[in-house]
């Protein structure tokens, strides 16, 4: 197998690293060296300064906000979506009645249907799925609040996106809507390869389902409970916050900054601004709190490794 | 936690009852009781999981409903349905919003780096998985660690490099572009896929005196069959939903995919205060997807859950 090996091995490998080496990894190593220089983005001359930019990060104030924003993003939101991920995936798969002479472990009626019901957001662009919300939560004849009014709770008339203490809740409950439905599907694959006997031996023992919950199923589903945080903490820093809370409320919402992202706020200094230097230097404070994030995360969540 | 939490049990018997139907004779004082509290928490979660359903399909619902009403109507009455079908948004959405341009550009943008992922990708986590070379865990390595970090980082300087190569506001560029994010995972999944591939068929194709290049395309590459849709159908749609990178590096107006094209309409003011129109617009990009993944449902599951469970 030696013949033309390593040419074989240079061919093959030539096109796909040298693009992504132009286009990502480049990049990459570039932004951490333009945070410490004054660059606008606009024109090619720029000086060192040192660590200015990082100095002016922690004086703005903006910057604090969006952080705060972003940890909140990617501590509420996995809890939120991974609780009721993990409440659904159960009744879909385990929680069904136990019908004598059936499988021991069923789920509930028309479990397949939850789940291709569930998974149609995941499918969808978060930027489409983003636009949507920003029409229903529309106060004046946005689908919610004429909801609200035809059930009688017309009084209640919440300005949603133009309430700066609400537009964060409401950009977080569109990302849950969002994501919920992927990780049921995960879960489920997870639960799916817990072995029966198990729950067997449990309902001898006389256990209800909340403590099969518990007690089997969310102790031997850990793992991948805690991939799907890092996972969804990582998409809440980066990629999908951007989208809502860009589309939905640099508009008519999220007065006063109140729902920036860090990822957002990148993003607008560097292309609205012209600051190119300081975007990249709030860049790399991302980068810093999503690999904290991380590696909180896998460093909390550790526990013993059950095997079955 | 407290979603997950089961309400008390209630002695009571709300469910249909079939369980008792086929259970007349007489059981331990133990087990009815049971089966009683089971019915009520299969009520309770039948209720959640009916009330997600409805909060799913909802929104979709009235966006359709929506698309096809008038503009006063939409006003006035937002969950009222149309009093007839007015078709001629949709018709004003396709040519006048220029829908059919945006949807022509993500054809094009999507088929290309859809079918250069799978191509490049392959060739390099082939390389990497079956052949024995100094760097090779290096190069891995790089590979995989784009997973993980935030694009936004990348953006600033990726829009210079961009700019410099004349590729800025480019269908090639953008391309180009998609390629180089979406190798990654690509790489990450085809390589793992690889490893499971039995050796002794190269093999056999290489003593047959086959070059490596012909026992890539003729050989390994058919037997990866099962592997590239899954990582395609992950790339489809992820490279069909990209927002972020058209934004940044793609300010043409007449280069738009779609998704950049529906928020720019919404963006500025509403479309000319069309409003019906842009929710045809809206209806008409997600339709294709939820169709496909309809058709395609179980391949669509595999594939993305696939990435998240390695």
């Amino acid at each position: 197998m030696q013949h033309g090996k390593y040419r074989f091995i240079v061919g093959f490998l030539a096109l796909p690293l040298g693009l992504y080496a132009l286009f990502v990894v480049w990049p990459f190593i570039q932004s951490i060296y333009y945070s410490f220089t004054d660059w606008t983005g606009l024109s090619p001359e720029f000086k060192m300064v040192g660590l200015d930019n990082y100095r002016r990060m922690l004086d703005d104030e903006i910057f604090w906000k969006s952080l705060q924003h972003s940890l909140m993003f990617a501590v509420v939101l996995p809890l939120v979506t991974l609780s009721l991920a993990l409440f659904f995936a159960f009744m879909i798969n385990v929680g069904g009645r136990r019908r004598r002479g059936g499988p021991v472990v069923s789920g509930v009626r028309g479990s397949s249907f939850y789940k291709i019901v569930y998974f149609f957001p995941q499918v969808l662009s978060i930027a489409i799925v983003a636009l949507l919300f920003a029409f229903a939560y529309n106060p004046d004849s946005g689908a919610i609040n004429s909801l609200l009014r035809g059930v009688g709770l017309g009084s209640l008339q919440p300005l949603w996106l133009g309430d700066p203490n609400l537009a964060l809740w409401c950009v977080m409950a569109v990302l849950v809507w969002s994501t919920v439905g992927f990780f049921v599907v995960l879960f489920s694959a997870g639960m799916a390869s817990i072995p029966t006997d198990l729950y067997e031996a449990a309902l001898l023992d006389g256990a209800g389902r909340a403590t099969t919950f518990f007690r089997i199923t969310l102790p031997l589903l850990w793992d991948t409970v805690q991939s799907g945080w890092v996972y969804m903490g990582i998409l809440a820093l980066g990629a999908e916050s951007f989208a809502v809370v860009q589309i939905m409320t640099t508009g008519p919402g999220g007065p006063d900054y109140s729902t920036t992202v860090l990822v957002l706020y990148v993003y607008q200094k560097a292309f609205r601004d012209g600051q190119a230097a300081y975007a990249t230097t709030i860049g790399v404070a991302l980068l810093v709190v999503t690999l904290a994030f991380a590696a909180v995360v896998m460093r909390l969540g550790r526990r013993e490794r059950l095997e079955y | 936690m407290t979603t997950t939490e089961p309400p008390a049990p209630v002695p009571a018997e709300p469910g249909p009852p079939v369980a008792k139907a086929d259970a007349p004779a007489p059981r331990p004082a133990q087990a009815p009781a049971k089966e009683r509290s089971g019915g009520v928490l299969n009520v309770f979660s039948h209720g959640m999981l009916v009330l997600w359903a409805f909060m799913v399909v909802l929104p979709l619902l009235w966006a359709v409903m929506t698309s096809f009403k008038s503009d006063r109507a939409i006003f006035s009455s937002p969950w009222a349905l149309p009093d007839r079908l007015h078709f001629e948004n949709w018709a004003r959405a396709w040519t006048d919003a220029n829908m059919s341009d945006y949807f022509l550009n993500t054809v094009l943008v999507v088929g290309c780096s859809l079918v250069g992922t799978l191509v490049l990708g392959s060739m390099a986590a082939y390389v990497l998985a079956r052949f024995d070379f100094p760097g090779n865990r290096l190069i891995y390595y790089l590979f995989i660690g784009g997973m993980s970090f935030p694009i936004m980082l990348a953006l600033v300087p990726l829009f210079y490099v961009v700019n410099n190569m004349g590729l800025l506001n480019t269908i090639h560029g953008l391309i180009l572009v998609y390629i180089a994010y979406s190798l990654p995972f690509t790489v990450f999944f085809l390589t793992a896929f690889f490893r499971t591939l039995p050796n002794s068929i190269a093999e056999a194709a290489f003593v047959d005196g086959a070059s490596h290049s012909r026992t890539f395309f003729q050989i390994m590459l058919p037997m990866a069959k099962p592997g590239l849709i899954s990582v395609g159908i992950f790339n489809f749609l992820g490279q069909w939903n990209q927002y972020m990178l058209p934004t940044v590096l793609n300010t043409d107006p007449d280069k738009r995919v779609l998704t950049q094209g529906l928020v720019q309409l919404a963006v500025s003011q509403g479309y000319k205060g069309d409003w019906s129109g842009l929710f045809a617009g809206l209806v008409m990009a997600m339709l294709p997807v939820l169709a496909a993944y309809i058709v395609f449902q179980r391949q669509v599951v595999q594939g993305l859950t696939a990435g998240a469970l390695k």
